[in-house]
């Protein structure tokens, strides 16, 4: 089995004359979570785009689990998972059927969706829970629900869309947790975020600047090497030199 | 006499108890953070404050005048900047300034020198619709927009969500500038990293106010011994953590989890139920907000 999930070189993607991402190059190993920060307007949108197979790259090269980036955007669609703390679940249809929503998106059939859905109601004791409107549910349970969906077509990668932003200090650890349960089993956690706060949960993390990775290293390297205390303040050293704005 | 006093406020809506309760005091020329994730009932508290809604119970008194009796004096007194971008997006940067100006009866040059040090920032794109500004630059005009009848009292709800890393630190920057200047901050934000901007903080959480006091206050009621613990699996070590006698906690933050220990807590006999645990590290640390905010919410 191959190890490196994502591999990007020198990807690029102009708009007109405007060069939104240039040439980034990285890997992402499996079960790792890797950080994907960078200022509003550093082309951290359009590289995600890219790895998600919503919109091909100008030149370069890479695979995003083991699917060509250049070519294969429906494959690379299919074999991810995707939460974003917006786009989430229907509150005004039940667990079930959410579950049933999305398994279909993903193309399981009628026996495999019920056999999963009942693995993941019993592995996140929700299964009294069924038939509840998922609007009525606490936000914590939400998260992890959605979560679980986003991961119901077992991808290797999941891309997570600064996932707890605004959510409360208890639940945004009991989202965490499931994070590094995911890690363990091996799922690629590929986060996106803004809030220096979620970088410090990461394996590695990415800093990018003006359509450039500009860093990529462990937290704990990155703050040693910039001498300072948190990844906040890394990134500001970073995104202060930054020529462009949003 | 304190800026703003909040006595025993409730507001409902349907069901929900979005304010229960809720009491404290903020001083002249305090900058005064509210903290707490969504659904904590910031913005219905800024809402009862600012006069736009009536409260079920309880009541309030902003820069000496009452919530629901006096509230035309209050509206002329303190500015507003709601959480959600609520300037004109079709009429242009310095038309919007003028609009606001002209409503309070002001013109944009009597309030300038208050406006000046964040307005400055935009002004070069005066002749651009505000519509099409980035996220930054409305938040500064939506601060100079808000200023610009020079309030006593100003209400800031969640101004840095959804701004980067380095707008948001000019933004604290500014803020501190117009406490300098001797007005009353009320500001909100989800974000525990920015209490420290704060004079004092209030933590909330659904519709409840869990504890007031300075930034440094609030983390020395901290009362029981706190360790980072990390090691190369770290969700193996949260689970094993949690099975050693004489550990409270054990929660996931950042690079280390932290381990916060009771009486029966030994760090040799932790080490050693933990050795099958590779490159497993543990030394003490200081408490933050978040874990007291953790620690609050247990209770």
């Amino acid at each position: 089995m191959n190890d490196i999930i994502i591999s990007v070189r020198e990807l690029t993607k102009c708009f007109g004359d405007f060069t939104a991402v240039n040439r980034i190059s990285f890997d992402v190993r499996r079960g790792e979570i890797f950080g994907f920060l960078g200022a509003n307007g550093a082309g951290k949108t359009t590289a995600m785009r890219m790895l998600c197979g919503l919109s091909y790259p100008t030149s370069g090269s890479g695979t995003v689990a083991g699917y060509d980036v250049m070519r294969e955007g429906e494959q690379i669609k299919r074999h991810i998972g995707y939460m974003s703390q917006r786009f989430s679940l229907y509150n005004d249809l039940t667990v079930e059927e959410n579950i049933n929503l999305f398994a279909g998106i993903y193309g399981l059939s009628k026996a495999e969706t019920e056999e999963r859905t009942t693995e993941l109601l019993e592995r996140l004791n929700f299964s009294s829970e069924r038939k509840t409107l998922v609007g009525s549910l606490p936000l914590g349970w939400k998260q992890k629900l959605s979560f679980a969906i986003a991961t119901i077509h077992r991808p290797e990668v999941v891309f997570l869309d600064e996932p707890t932003g605004g959510v409360d200090p208890v639940t945004r650890r009991q989202f965490w947790e499931m994070i590094y349960e995911a890690a363990a089993g091996g799922t690629t956690i590929f986060v996106t975020t803004h809030y220096m706060d979620e970088a410090e949960y990461c394996s590695r993390v990415s800093i990018m600047v003006d359509g450039e990775v500009r860093a990529l290293d462990t937290p704990a390297r990155l703050k040693q090497q910039f001498v300072v205390e948190s990844m906040d303040e890394v990134f500001r050293t970073l995104a202060r030199g930054a020529q462009r704005g949003e | 006499m304190s800026a703003i006093v909040v006595d025993n406020l409730s507001k409902s809506f349907g069901a929900v108890k979005a304010l229960d309760s809720v009491s404290f005091e903020v001083e002249r020329g305090e900058l005064f953070g509210l903290i707490g994730p969504d659904g904590a009932g910031k913005t219905t508290l800024f809402r009862l404050l600012t006069t736009l809604l009536n409260p079920d119970e309880g009541g309030a008194v902003v820069d000496g005048y009452d919530i629901v009796k006096d509230y035309l004096s209050i509206r002329s007194r303190v500015g507003y900047m709601p959480g959600r971008f609520s300037l004109y997006p079709d009429l242009t940067v310095e038309e919007n300034l003028d609009f606001f100006a002209a409503l309070f009866g002001v013109t944009v040059e009597e309030s300038y020198d208050l406006v000046a040090p964040i307005y400055s920032h935009i002004e070069p794109f005066r002749t651009r619709r505000a519509g099409k500004l980035s996220g930054g630059m409305k938040q500064k005009l939506a601060l100079s927009c808000a200023l610009i009848h020079r309030p006593s009292v100003l209400f800031l709800d969640e101004p840095t969500t959804g701004v980067d890393a380095v707008s948001r630190s000019e933004f604290w920057d500014m803020l501190a500038g117009l406490k300098e200047r001797g007005i009353t901050i009320l500001v909100s934000t989800p974000y525990m990293d920015e209490a420290s901007r704060c004079d004092r903080i209030a933590l909330c959480n659904e519709g409840r106010i869990l504890g007031v006091d300075t930034p440094q206050g609030i983390v020395e009621r901290f009362d029981s011994p706190l360790y980072a613990v990390s090691a190369d699996n770290m969700f193996a070590l949260l689970e094993s953590s949690r099975k050693v006698e004489g550990v409270e906690e054990c929660y996931p933050f950042g690079e280390a989890h932290h381990l916060v220990a009771n009486e029966k807590f030994d760090l040799e006999r932790y080490k050693t139920q933990l050795s099958d645990i590779e490159n497993l590290n543990i030394v003490p640390t200081k408490p933050t907000i978040e874990d007291m905010f953790i620690k609050l919410m247990k209770r």
